[in-house]
């Protein structure tokens, strides 16, 4: 593997050693083209094809788009999706209401402990969401077990009426985690927050009024940051869902496509693409911002 | 924090508590042994070609000179295909090359050649499918260390009459072997712990542990399959966990040269 890396790495690198920048330039141009292009297409056919397949009438081999209307009234639609859309809200919140303080007195007072923080936060982006959610399945089900009939076991079922689930909304925070944690991260370390604090502080702010005069301006953009991860990955999330048997937006997906293929196509696509162009708005928005300020 | 700890730590008390030899000698047998296997190999072999091909197609959008747009889609886009999940890609790819697919269609009816023996509910068609989140994921985590690259590093090979092999040899490898290999575990461990596309695409029939697992817990037929389940889930922390001993060996080793 290493070998191969490293081919990867220098293939742009082969040229002859005399005219050694022209030569290196050229030949590199070629290599990342081809790479371009083959990845392109691995990446733009399967999204091209599914829109094919969507809009494309069997009936009479015309271009139609009847599925694409048919979301919204779709059974079962609205309810999946406005459930999903609530969940992440909640997760957004909770996470962001965890996590932000938590950042802040890292990076203030507490920079012995970043490590451990970083390494927290982590884990849930390689801990199999399975295995969360096995774990979840188990401390769930001590409520009948041990504690029936006592207000610990009335809290647990109250966490799982399939309306509202909030035991989803408590995973999920442990899932967003290393995301929000990144991302607030980057926010922290690209700003002197340390001397904005110190500046606040000396002219007389309250630690409620720095974290929200200061800190949470300093960090807008990556709180917006974060909160979109999260939203993303709630939307998108089926594991814990599925086996916990809460319909969401992706179980939905799932239980539809068997009955209706263009249906589920359809609705995948562009759950892909509005993530997307939601993204890339974010990130021209920071951009903007960037650069008015170095400016 | 202290809720997530100890949400955190009652995962492995509990598998203790429900435990018994049985279903951890079951495990190490039979259909559960390929399983594991069969997860072991697929997340390897996705996780290795995701990683080439997605440190090539990060070093291809970081040398593009007029490739800021460029660089933004792709980043974003990764973004999305490494956060959003498997559910809507396998639809896409059954749409795609799937048994009713449009380019499966078009292979047959207008060149008259089918896929040659492909089916989407394989071994290979997972490994298509898993690519395409783990390529942009491999992008994500290795565009910071290749922009930590210094400018100055090769220039100064550069001077002292380094060829680009050269270079890449003794310089740039070496600095970046760390985060590779600590990004390639990482595609390794979201390989290994991806059940939705799995799931969506090919219901059981391929052998996967975190299939396995979702089998044994919805089993409402045999005795102790729930504490099957517990066990199999188990395994995989393990092994996750001793890729993840390695990636922080590894993440530590990069520290010196990228900070």
């Amino acid at each position: 593997m290493t070998a191969l890396a490293e081919s990867v790495a220098g293939a742009g690198g082969v040229a002859p050693g005399t005219p050694a920048r022209p030569s290196r330039r050229r030949g590199s141009g070629a290599w990342r083209f081809a790479v371009l292009l083959v990845l392109g297409v691995y990446f733009l056919v399967p999204i091209g094809a599914s829109v094919w397949y969507t809009v494309r009438d069997r009936v009479d081999g015309g271009v139609t788009g009847r599925v694409y209307g048919a979301i919204p009234g779709a059974e079962g639609f609205a309810e999946a999706f406005g459930r999903s859309l609530l969940l992440a809200g909640l997760t957004v919140v909770l996470a962001l209401l965890l996590m932000v303080p938590t950042v802040v007195l890292v990076e203030l007072r507490l920079p012995k402990l970043r490590t451990a923080v970083e390494l927290l936060t982590l884990a849930p982006l390689v801990l199999p969401p399975i295995a969360l959610v096995v774990g979840v399945r188990s401390v769930l089900a001590w409520a009948p077990d041990y504690f029936y009939g006592t207000p610990v076991a009335e809290a647990m079922f109250a966490l799982q009426r399939p309306s509202l689930p909030w035991i989803l909304v408590l995973v999920y925070v442990v899932l967003a985690l290393p995301f929000v944690y990144r991302a607030l991260d980057a926010g922290v370390r690209g700003s002197d927050l340390r001397t904005l604090t110190e500046a606040a502080r000396n002219l007389g702010a309250s630690w409620p009024r720095v974290l929200g005069s200061v800190v949470l301006p300093v960090l807008r953009t990556s709180v917006l940051n974060a909160a979109f991860l999260t939203v993303a990955l709630v939307l998108g999330e089926f594991t814990v869902a599925s086996i916990l048997g809460f319909e969401t937006f992706p179980t939905w997906i799932v239980r539809i496509s068997g009955s209706q293929a263009q249906l589920s196509v359809a609705v995948s696509v562009l759950s892909l693409v509005v993530t997307w162009l939601l993204l890339l708005l974010i990130s021209a928005l920071d951009r903007r911002r960037g650069t008015k300020e170095s400016s | 924090m202290l809720a997530v700890e100890a949400f955190r730590a009652t995962d492995p008390v509990t598998f203790e508590e429900t435990w018994s030899t049985g279903s951890i000698t079951a495990i190490t047998e039979g259909p559960y042994r390929r399983a594991y296997l069969g997860s072991l190999q697929l997340s390897a072999i996705t996780a290795v070609l995701g990683a080439v091909l997605g440190l090539a197609l990060a070093v291809a959008i970081l040398r593009a000179r007029r490739g800021r747009l460029l660089r933004r889609l792709v980043l974003t886009a990764s973004g999305v295909l490494a956060n959003f999940g498997g559910v809507p890609l396998a639809f896409a790819f059954l749409a795609t090359i799937g048994g009713q697919g449009v380019v499966t269609a078009f292979l047959s009816d207008t060149l008259g050649i089918g896929l040659g023996g492909f089916t989407l509910q394989s071994m290979t068609g997972l490994a298509v499918v898993y690519l395409y989140f783990l390529i942009p994921l491999m992008v994500l985590t290795i565009v910071p260390a290749l922009e930590a690259l210094r400018p100055q590093w090769r220039e100064a090979a550069d001077n002292l009459g380094a060829t680009g092999w050269q270079y890449w040899r003794h310089v740039g490898g070496p600095v970046l072997l760390p985060p590779v290999l600590g990004a390639t575990m990482l595609l390794f461990a979201s390989a290994f712990a991806a059940y939705a596309t799995a799931k969506a695409l090919v219901g059981s029939s391929v052998p996967l542990v975190t299939l396995q697992i979702a089998d044994a817990l919805s089993s409402n037929v045999v005795v102790g399959a729930e504490n099957l389940g517990k066990a199999l889930a188990l395994g995989m922390v393990l092994l996750v966990g001793l890729v993840m001993a390695f990636y922080a060996w590894v993440q530590k080793r990069t520290q010196r040269w990228l900070s």
